[in-house]
């Protein structure tokens, strides 16, 4: 058998495992795996930052279920991997990230360009591998993949020392995965799934609160029919969003400081939260010791670590949402069959009438150009088929509250970081993952400004990604934050007229529009949407708009500021 | 229930295992009192075992984001009232003509050894439990105790259960 260079292994075993796309960035000691990607088939995508590329891999990882490759050289380009690391750590994306190294001799001397980089991602990853010996890197790669992929999904480092990237390695990639600390649990224990069945039976006013985690395990349709046959209304996180049909009767939206008035409320009310793939984050519960209080709560994970980590639980269940669903679902059926249908009508009429209520009501709307119309007119545009990705703040709060998604896979945002130039990367990734679908970045003027470099990387790669700035010339969300409880003092949150949006992107060879009327919103989109390259719409949104409802930080959740 | 657990964690002997460990513990904000690391009968596994200071909530915790970590085999948490415990002290003591043998007779009650003399100095070396090891810390404290070293503590349960 004869040899390879240990960065040819690398691509062979990339292959292996499916992967059709790496982001990435070039750098000093990861020349010997660009020599190898150059002879490859596999397509490699040049961003502007290595950020963009962690971001672009997370975002084609949600959009498509795969994993997310990303590539940076060592030092200044692993650390530039950090934040989209932590931002894929915190949402459970599958990203494998590898970084090139300074040579194993010269590891812990300071070397030019070194950054101990396993060391520093070793709290934002799922694991990491730094290789040591070629021997170990097919192995080490099949394990990441899978790790990264399996159970509760999340990042993978493998640190790649330049030497290891250009020594000869036999070529056989024949390896087996022994993976003594790490079996993730997927079938849920059959005494708490019937011991849930019964409570869910049992109670007069049950909700579901889907996560993220309904998305990662394909869950979607198995919700549907769980919540139809149960008859129990839905709400889910801002990562579970799409995870139910926000257009399902069922649905009552998004829980949370900024979530729906019908989903606030429900949690309020309920006797029973079936929790599925949530973390019940703060953002989520308010004030935590008041929340729920009157509810019991069944918890549906796959990380037990999770459950009970916030709130308390009463019936956990450890495993996969669609496997424990299935069987959830089974047992319910048979109390059903034993014991008649619970009447539970007096509780979905309270959640049905909240529902209305809070309904969008059209005809009253101001001509003022108000950034809930235009996104509701990209729903229009789009019919709900398009994927959204958002940048981090009033931009994403107002694309989660009025975009109805319809699909699983097809709402990607930051949630747990919260890292403000992360949409347009990720739209870039969503794009290469789904070429057929529209996909729109609906951003603001301040985080589209944290990455716009990447515009270079869509436009040059012919990914035509739409870009929507909600233009209101402030960091408009932490100025909503001065206002209410700062005394209106605008502390460097003022950043109008920051750069001419229509130019940029005409500078890197995209098309650009401005918008300043609410009467030009609708034939811009049509215009943006039909135009084969990379759009950027400058809608000059009214400035101190705020997002409602608002929970402030630390009171009960169901204390909401309302718009006036 | 607030309080000392020792938990026993058994790892893949590989190289930053531990780094992931102790730093799991600090960025959670869990406070070790010891710990202690070697090889198991097993050289590719290697047993830490940690004394943790915690709530038994946030001990439930620990151990589920420690069983998070790939290199993680295996966590017991050891029942303080069924198992063998023990750790090594090495105590350097102030010791003259007048207190010698007074030091000599608390080693001998102790079943302590004296593993070095000197002229104005005696080093012991005992093993035992928490409360032994205490016991003759406090018995020597007025005699002036100059360097003290501790393993940490190790532990097994008792009886062939593994």
């Amino acid at each position: 058998m004869g040899k390879i260079t240990g960065a040819q292994m690398l691509i062979k075993c990339l292959k292996e495992e499916g992967v059709e796309v790496i982001f990435g960035f070039p750098g000093g000691v990861v020349i010997p795996i660009y020599d190898a990607i150059f002879d490859s088939d596999i397509r490699h995508i040049l961003v502007r930052h290595e950020q963009g590329a962690v971001h672009a891999a997370d975002g084609y990882a949600r959009a498509t279920g795969k994993v997310g490759v990303c590539l940076a050289t060592s030092g200044p380009g692993a650390t530039n991997l950090i934040t989209g690391i932590a931002n894929a750590y915190m949402d459970s994306v599958p990203v494998v990230a590898i970084t090139g190294q300074v040579a194993t001799d010269l590891i812990g001397t300071d070397a030019f360009q070194e950054a101990d980089i396993t060391g520093i991602t070793a709290p934002i990853t799922k694991h990491n591998y730094l290789i040591q010996d070629i021997k170990d890197l097919p192995v080490i790669i099949k394990e990441a993949f899978h790790i990264a992929s399996t159970g509760r999904p999340g990042p993978v480092l493998i640190d790649i020392p330049v030497d290891i990237s250009k020594g000869m390695i036999e070529d056989n990639i024949k390896v087996e995965l022994k993976l003594e600390g790490y079996k993730p649990t997927y079938i849920g224990n059959p005494r708490q799934i019937l011991s849930a069945a019964r409570g869910i039976y049992e109670s007069k006013k049950p909700v579901i609160f889907a996560g993220g985690g309904i998305v990662s395990s394909g869950a979607s349709d198995i919700l549907t029919e769980f919540a139809h046959t149960l008859n129990i209304p839905v709400i889910t996180t801002l990562i579970g969003k799409g995870a139910f049909s926000d257009a399902d009767e069922l649905s009552v939206g998004m829980a949370g400081m900024h979530g729906t008035k019908p989903a606030n409320l429900s949690f309020t009310g309920t006797d029973m939260i079936i929790a599925v793939g949530v973390r019940f984050d703060d953002r989520v519960t308010g004030k935590l010791s008041e929340f729920a209080k009157n509810s019991l709560v069944i918890h549906i994970d796959i990380d037990p670590a999770e459950i009970g980590k916030n709130v308390k639980v009463d019936i956990p269940i450890v495993g996969d949402a669609k496997s424990v669903l299935t069987d959830l679902l089974g047992r319910y059926k048979e109390l059903v069959e034993k014991k008649g249908e619970p009447d539970r009508k007096e509780w979905l009429d309270y959640v049905m009438a909240l529902k209305k209520q809070c309904a969008f009501k059209p005809g009253n709307e101001p001509e003022s150009l108000k950034p809930g119309y235009i996104i509701r007119k990209i729903w229009e545009a789009t019919g709900g088929n398009a994927i959204i990705c958002t940048e981090v703040g009033q931009n994403q709060m107002w694309a989660a509250q009025y975009f109805k998604c319809l699909k699983p896979r097809t709402f990607i945002s930051s949630g747990g970081l919260g890292t403000m130039g992360f949409g347009l990367p990720a739209a870039i990734g969503a794009k290469v993952g789904c070429p057929g679908k529209t996909v729109i970045d609906i951003a603001g003027d301040g985080s589209i400004q944290m990455n716009s470099q990447e515009l270079a990387t869509a436009v040059l790669n012919k990914i035509p990604v739409k870009i929507m700035i909600l233009n209101n010339g402030y960091l408009g969300l932490v100025r909503q934050w001065q206002e209410l409880f700062w005394d209106k003092r605008y502390s460097h949150t003022d950043i109008v007229d920051s750069v001419d949006f229509v130019k940029l992107i005409e500078a890197y060879g995209g098309v650009g529009f401005r918008v300043t009327k609410k009467s030009e919103v609708e034939s811009t989109i049509k215009k943006a949407l039909e135009i084969d390259n990379v759009v950027m719409v400058d809608f000059r949104i009214e400035r101190e708009e705020n997002v409602y409802p608002m929970v402030p930080a630390g009171y009960p959740i169901d204390q909401m500021i309302e718009c006036e | 229930m607030s309080g000392n657990h020792i938990i026993s964690v058994l790892v893949e002997n590989k190289s930053g295992v531990l780094a992931k460990i102790s730093g799991l513990f600090s960025r959670r904000g869990f406070n070790i009192e010891s710990l202690a690391v070697g090889p198991t009968e097993d050289e590719k596994i290697s047993r830490i075992t940690i004394v943790v200071n915690a709530e038994i909530h946030s001990l439930e915790q620990v151990v589920k984001q420690l069983y998070k970590l790939i290199n993680v085999i295996k966590i017991q948490e050891l029942d303080p009232s069924n198992i063998v415990e023990r750790e090594l002290v090495l105590i350097k003591v102030n010791a003259d003509n007048s207190t010698r043998a007074e030091i000599l007779e608390i080693v001998d009650i102790f079943r302590a050894n004296i593993v070095d003399v000197a002229k104005k100095s005696l080093s012991i070396e005992i093993t035992g439990n928490s409360r032994k090891i205490q016991g003759i810390e406090e018995l020597l404290q007025p005699y002036g105790i100059l360097e003290l070293v501790r393993t940490g503590k190790i532990a097994l349960s008792r009886g062939s259960k593994k």
